[in-house]
């Protein structure tokens, strides 16, 4: 579950303030905005990545304002997806867990796990600067996973992909919730993707963040 | 007086227009080239010129005496140390400059100017004053001598010392370039996958810094094989002691022994080439970062 509270939040001139959003456990929750509304920043300060000046964000019932972003097990993928440019596809899936000093014949078996989820697993030698934009988008989406965190955040993940390999994404990004479990807060511009997607639907708009109906008009 | 355009008028209702024909584009290539290819010209000229002047029986000559023996490996031995300690330096203020903002930056980023500014000749005076200045009774120097039993001015440590004060001003300048092109979302990224600042550092930003970090290097290593002044006012000129390759040029021409001043400048390049092209040729694997 994901619960913001009255949020207050700055990112150099911008201000958000009393921000307020509860996607309920295993939901599968859409935050739509036109650009520079400030979802990126919201979704930030849910990370630990901005810091929150007034107000509360409670992950599974545990308040983690104050929290470092690294103790909310939180999955996080910006929207340029941001991958170690020195590093394997296997490394990225890997990366969480040897970070958790997780023993390697068990980092082995999940980085498995995961890259079968994900349909990535012949891609497991590959470099980052090589994987096209799908490719790379599900090697961003197994990083995030891989720790099995509680909550997983989408900030605009399929805004660069062509429409076929978006309808492919739609498809896994709903099979991994539901297989997962994992609570996800996506954020877009896109109606279609909230369509498709939402469990839960929120409007960022003038300040303010409001739950809306799943019936979107085109 | 303008015309108006009627509602129901479009582009396409407008006569079509001559298709472009621009001017050829070799007059703009040809400036290119020629101002350019000017300096890489100037500085063929330099070498050859040099090589002219001497001949391979002088360079041997040169090499074979065992007071520039001595500046070939005392020079190699002090830039190597400067440039590792300089890279060692402004990784970590490289990368404050580039990540955070805090109280005084402003400052640090104008002090980090002063030795690119400066004439290298003042930071040797002022070195030289540095450790000669009274403080509560005692002087840098006295006391690293009494208590440490080391001795810096006039000595190697200050050969050192004197390249490393001028050479880390740019590997910081080009380690800071290097942070501000890495995008921090990596190091956030990483942080929600559970590492501490510290992890992120040395995990994701440092990899990828590693271009950068050898370009650091090699600046800072020919930026101290070309210091003169510095060297010459804080460490002095003494052979077999402080003399690196840029003093035997000094010492050489200030005896009018032009020929061999010409076979250790040459010597120097060639020194250099060696250096470098080492560096760079195994320095660039096919997985470094992208600086």
């Amino acid at each position: 579950m994901v619960e913001v509270e009255n949020l207050t939040i700055r990112s150099g001139a911008f201000v958000a303030s009393r921000l307020t959003l509860r996607i309920e456990g295993g939901s599968y929750g859409v935050l739509m905005g036109k650009t520079g509304c400030g979802k990126t920043t919201l979704l930030e300060a849910i990370c630990g990545l901005r810091s929150v000046l007034e107000g509360s964000i409670r992950l599974c019932g545990r308040d983690v304002t104050r929290l470092r972003p690294a103790e909310r097990q939180v999955g996080y993928v910006p929207q340029d997806l941001a991958l170690f440019p020195t590093m394997s596809v296997r490394e990225h899936l890997a990366f969480a867990l040897r970070v958790r000093r997780v023993p390697a014949a068990e980092t082995d078996r999940r980085v498995a796990i995961t890259a079968e989820m994900l349909g990535i697993s012949h891609l497991l030698e590959r470099m980052p600067q090589g994987l096209s934009g799908g490719e790379a988008q599900r090697v961003a989406l197994g990083r995030a996973l891989a720790f099995q965190p509680q909550v997983l955040l989408l900030d605009e993940p399929l805004s660069a992909l062509d429409d076929d390999t978006r309808q492919d994404m739609y498809q896994l990004l709903r099979d991994l919730q539901r297989r997962t479990g994992v609570t996800t807060l996506h954020v877009t511009h896109s109606r279609s993707e909230a369509r498709a997607l939402a469990d839960q639907l929120f409007r960022f708009d003038k300040g303010v963040v409001q739950q809306q109906t799943l019936d979107l008009p085109d | 007086m303008t015309e108006r355009s009627t509602d129901d008028e479009t582009t396409a209702s407008l006569p079509p227009l001559p298709a472009c024909r621009p001017a050829p584009d070799w007059p703009f290539m040809a400036a290119l080239v020629i101002l350019g290819g000017s300096y890489v010209v100037l500085i063929l000229a330099l070498l050859v010129a040099d090589a002219a002047y001497t001949t391979p029986g002088h360079l041997l000559e040169s090499l074979a005496k065992p007071e520039i023996r001595y500046a070939i490996k005392l020079t190699l031995i002090t830039c190597s140390i400067a440039a590792i300690l300089s890279v060692w330096v402004a990784t970590p203020l490289g990368y404050l400059l580039s990540r955070f903002r805090f109280p005084g930056r402003l400052l640090v980023d104008t002090l980090l100017d002063i030795p690119i500014v400066l004439p290298p000749l003042v930071i040797g005076l002022s070195l030289l004053i540095l450790f000669h200045l009274p403080v509560g009774g005692t002087t840098i120097e006295d006391f690293l001598q009494q208590h440490l039993h080391l001795r810096v001015t006039y000595a190697i440590p200050s050969v050192i010392l004197a390249q490393f004060a001028v050479a880390c001003a740019f590997a910081v300048r080009t380690m800071r370039v290097t942070f501000d092109q890495i995008s921090p979302r990596t190091e956030w990224v990483a942080m929600t996958l559970g590492c501490n600042r510290s992890q992120a550092f040395w995990r994701v930003v440092l990899p990828q810094a590693g271009r950068g970090a050898l370009t650091a290097l090699t600046v800072s290593w020919a930026r101290s094989l070309g210091e003169f002044g510095p060297i010459l006012v804080f460490s002095g000129a003494t052979r077999f002691r402080t003399e690196v390759l840029s003093t035997t040029v000094f010492l050489e021409l200030s005896v009018g022994n032009l020929n061999a001043a010409v076979a250790v400048s040459l010597l120097m390049v060639l020194v250099a080439l060696v250096v470098l092209g080492i560096v760079r040729l195994f320095g660039t694997p096919a997985s470094s970062g992208i600086v």
